[in-house]
C-alpha cells in the first residue's frame, strides 16, 4: 500500500527527501515530465488526451510536523523545538527517529513513583521534555544529533481492519490519494500534480509551485482533523471518520470556489459517494496560498477525514480513502471549461 | 446618489459569495465603461479608457490608476445544525459577538434568521463568545432546517437617511463601491486608463485586491474604503470625525501610505477647496496594502469615509463626506 511507504518514510517540514524519494518512485513511469523545483517540490506533469485545453494543479504537502534539536543538557540529552503544530502535552513517552540515521530516541517522562501532589495533573511544557538517544554526554550528544537535527515519531504502519493507523497521514493520505490519481488514465485537461514542501510552516511550496503552473484552478488534497470522538455535548465535529471525503467551504486559509465545491457535491450525489462539508472556519491548507497565486486561481480542498492528526499516530478509514479516490476522479472527469467560467449564474 | 446607496447595501454579499452584488454593480457600470470582466476570484474590473488629449496632453500623462472598494461584507457561516433545528455558525470576516444578540441575518435565498444565546449559562455577566450564539431560522428539526453546513449569511438592516447621516449595515464598503460608481459617472474627460476594481474578500484577508492588481499592473492605487472616528463617547482617540471630509491615509496596521500618492490626493483638495482630514488608524487596514505589495510593489494610498460603528449592523456615514470623497477622486482623475 502506497501509504504505508509514505506515512513511514521521513518528511519533517524543510526535510522532505525521503517522501520525495517514495513521490518520484511512485510516479515517475505514469507521467511525462516530472521535476523537483527550487524548493523541493515535486512537480509531475501528465499530458491531457487534448480534448480540453484547462490546466488543473492538485496538490498535496509531503511535509509532517516534527521536532528539531535546538540545544543539549550536560549529560547528553538533547533539547528540542516544534516544527509545526504539535500539542506538547502530547510528548512525553513517545519514541522517536533522531537525524537522518534514524536514531531511535524517546522523550524522556518521570516515572509517577517519584511525582510530587499535584504535579500529575499538569500538563508538560515543551521546555521541560528532553530526548534521550542513548548518549552518555553532551559531545556525544552533539556528534550523534547536531544542531538542527530533525526528528519524527517512529509510529509503524498498521492496518486495523476497516481503518488504517500511522503517523504523518496529515498529508501523506493526500499525497496518496494524489498518487493514486496520477497513476489512473489521462484526463481531458493537462494535469499538473505538485507534491509540496513547507506546509506545515506556512503553505511556502505550494505558493512556488502555483506560480510556476499557473493553473485556470486548483485542488489541495488532504488529510484533516476528525473530532468525532465521544464529547460532553452535543457539538459539531469538524469532521467524522466513515463519512466520506470532507469538501471545505471556507477555513482560516481561503474560501473554497463555489462552483468547484458544486462539481464536487453534484458528483458526490450523482453518483452516491458519501461525503460530508469540514466544520467552516477550521484550519487551512495550500490552497490558501494557490488562490492567492498571480490572477488568482479557483481552489477547494478536499480530504480524507484523519482522527488525532499532529499526533504520534492518526487514524482513518479506508473507505473514506477509497471514496476520496473516486470521488476526485471523477469529479475531474466532469470537469469542464464552463465549470470555470465567471458569472454564468 | 441615495437611491444607488440603498440598493447596494442592503444587496446580499458576504466575502466568498458575492455574486448578487456583483450583478447588481454589473449593471450600474455596464454602460459607462469600455470594458468590464470579472477575475479568477470573483471581483469586478471595470475599465474605463484614457483620452489623451484630456489633461496635460504630454506623453506620459497617462497613467494606469486602479481605484478599488470592496463588494463583500462581513457575515456568518452554518457550521452545525443541531438536532432540534437551530444552526451554530462561524464569523465570516470580523464580526463581534457583543452585535449579534438579537441581530437578524439573511441567507442568498432571502432566508432570514434570528441570532439568539444561550441563556442558562454560568458568569452571565461576562461578554458573551460566538460558540454560545446560534441561528434560529424556525426550524423545528435538523432534517427540516432549510440552511445547511457552509451556507452564508449577511446582517439584515434597512437603510436609513436622516439629516446628512446615512445608517445601514454593509456601509463597510458599499459606501466606497457607490462612490467608485458615481465617480465612474461623473468622469467626462481623463488622460489616464482608470480601473474600477470592485474587489471580493478584503474582510477575510484582502485577497481579491491582491489578485486583480497583479492583473491590472497600475502605476498607482487607491483605496476607498471606510475608517473609524474618534468622535463619539469614550471611544478610543483618533483624530478623525464623521462629517469633515474623507479622510486621506497616513497609515494603518497594514500599510504606510505612499507619500506620492498622499500627497497627491491632499494637494488636489486643497486646490479644489475640498475639506479633507488626515488618518492614522490604529487597527485594521484596506485594500491598498495589499495592491502595495503585488509583483515589483505599486505607489498605493487610501481615502476613507468615516464612518462610526465599523462591522455593526448599523454602520454611520456622512453625506456629504460621500459627496466630497466622489469630488476628490474627480480631481485627481483629472490630469
Amino acid at each position: 500500500m502506497i501509504l504505508k511507504e509514505l506515512a513511514e518514510a521521513f518528511g519533517v517540514s524543510g526535510n522532505e527527501g525521503d517522501v520525495r524519494a517514495v513521490v518520484l518512485d511512485a510516479v515517475r513511469e505514469h507521467v511525462d515530465e516530472v521535476e523537483v523545483d527550487t524548493l523541493g517540490n515535486v512537480l509531475a506533469f501528465k499530458r491531457g488526451t487534448g480534448r480540453q485545453r484547462s490546466v488543473v494543479m492538485l496538490a498535496a504537502h509531503m511535509d509532517e510536523v516534527g521536532l528539531m534539536v535546538v540545544g543539549y543538557d550536560n549529560d547528553g540529552f538533547l533539547r528540542v523545538g516544534t516544527v509545526g503544530g504539535i500539542d506538547p502535552r502530547l510528548l512525553p513517552g513517545t519514541l522517536l527517529q533522531v537525524g537522518s540515521e534514524r536514531i531511535p530516541g524517546v522523550i524522556g517522562i518521570k516515572p509517577i513513583h517519584l511525582l510530587e501532589k499535584g504535579e500529575g495533573e499538569k500538563a508538560s511544557k515543551l521546555q521541560d521534555l528532553v530526548v534521550d538517544i542513548g548518549a552518555q554526554s553532551k559531545d556525544e550528544a552533539k556528534k550523534l544529533a547536531p544542531l538542527g537535527t530533525y526528528a519524527t515519531f517512529a509510529t509503524q504502519f498498521r492496518e486495523l481492519g476497516p481503518t488504517v493507523s500511522g503517523k504523518a497521514f496529515d498529508d501523506r493520505a493526500g499525497c496518496a490519494v494524489l498518487v493514486e490519481l496520477v497513476r489512473g488514465e489521462r484526463f481531458r485537461f493537462d494535469l499538473h500534480a505538485a507534491f509540496t514542501v513547507q506546509e506545515e510552516v506556512g503553505l511556502r511550496g505550494a505558493r512556488v509551485a502555483a506560480y510556476a503552473i499557473e493553473p485556470d484552478c486548483a485542488f489541495a488534497l488532504e488529510g484533516t482533523i476528525a473530532d468525532d470522538i465521544p464529547k460532553d455535548k452535543e457539538a459539531s465535529p469538524t469532521t467524522e471518520l466513515g463519512q466520506g471525503p470532507a469538501i471545505t467551504v471556507m477555513d482560516h486559509s481561503f474560501i473554497a470556489d463555489r462552483h468547484l465545491v458544486r462539481l464536487l457535491t453534484g458528483t458526490a450525489e450523482e453518483l452516491g459517494i458519501p461525503y460530508q462539508i469540514k466544520q467552516p472556519g477550521i484550519g487551512g491548507t495550500d490552497a490558501g496560498a494557490i488562490h492567492l497565486t498571480r490572477e488568482g486561481v479557483p481552489s477547494v480542498t478536499v480530504a480524507v477525514p484523519c482522527r488525532y492528526i499532529h499526533s504520534p499516530v492518526a487514524l482513518l478509514s479506508l473507505d473514506d480513502f477509497n471514496n476520496t479516490v473516486r470521488l476526485m476522479r471523477e469529479s475531474l472527469s466532469r470537469l469542464t471549461r464552463r465549470t470555470l467560467r465567471r458569472e454564468r449564474d | 446618489m441615495r437611491e444607488l446607496i440603498c440598493k447596494l447595501v442592503e444587496t446580499y454579499g458576504p466575502s466568498g459569495a458575492e455574486e448578487q452584488i456583483r450583478a447588481v454593480i454589473r449593471a450600474e457600470v455596464e454602460s459607462l465603461a469600455d470594458d468590464v470582466r470579472v477575475d479568477a476570484l470573483g471581483s469586478l474590473i471595470v475599465h474605463k479608457q484614457g483620452d489623451p488629449s484630456a489633461g496635460s496632453g504630454q506623453v506620459g500623462a497617462g497613467q494606469r490608476i486602479v481605484l478599488a472598494a470592496h463588494m463583500d461584507e462581513i457575515g456568518a457561516m452554518v457550521s452545525y445544525v443541531d438536532e432540534k433545528g437551530f444552526a451554530r455558525f462561524t464569523r465570516i470576516g470580523g464580526v463581534f459577538p457583543i452585535n449579534c444578540v438579537g441581530a437578524r441575518v439573511a441567507f442568498a435565498d432571502g432566508m432570514v434568521g434570528v441570532i439568539g444565546i444561550e441563556e442558562k449559562r454560568e458568569n452571565t455577566g461576562k461578554a458573551h463568545k460566538l460558540e454560545q450564539l446560534y441561528i434560529d431560522v424556525g426550524a423545528t428539526s435538523r432534517d427540516d432546517c432549510p440552511v445547511h453546513v457552509g451556507d452564508a449569511a449577511m446582517f439584515v438592516r434597512p437603510f436609513v437617511a436622516q439629516g446628512k447621516r446615512l445608517i445601514s449595515k454593509a456601509m463597510d464598503d458599499r459606501i466606497g463601491c457607490a462612490v467608485l460608481i458615481e465617480t465612474l459617472r461623473r468622469l467626462e474627460h481623463t488622460p489616464h486608463d482608470v480601473y474600477f476594481v470592485f474587489s471580493v474578500q478584503e474582510e477575510v484577508g484582502l485577497r481579491g485586491a491582491r489578485t486583480s492588481a497583479y492583473g491590472i499592473e497600475p502605476d498607482m492605487a487607491i483605496a476607498v474604503d471606510v475608517t473609524g472616528t474618534g468622535d463619539t463617547p469614550e471611544c478610543k482617540p483618533m483624530a478623525v470625525e464623521l462629517g469633515q471630509g474623507p479622510a486621506v491615509k497616513v497609515q494603518d496596521r497594514g500599510m504606510i501610505a505612499h507619500p506620492a500618492v498622499k500627497g497627491l490626493l491632499v494637494q488636489r483638495a486643497q486646490e479644489a477647496d475640498i475639506p479633507y482630514q488626515l488618518e492614522v488608524l490604529e487597527w485594521g487596514t484596506t485594500d491598498a496594502a495589499a495592491m502595495q505589495l503585488v509583483r515589483a510593489g505599486v505607489p498605493a494610498g487610501c481615502l476613507s469615509i468615516p464612518c462610526r460603528y465599523v462591522h455593526s449592523p448599523s454602520e454611520m456615514v456622512d453625506e456629504e463626506d460621500v459627496e466630497n470623497c466622489v469630488r476628490l477622486l474627480l480631481e485627481v482623475l483629472r490630469e
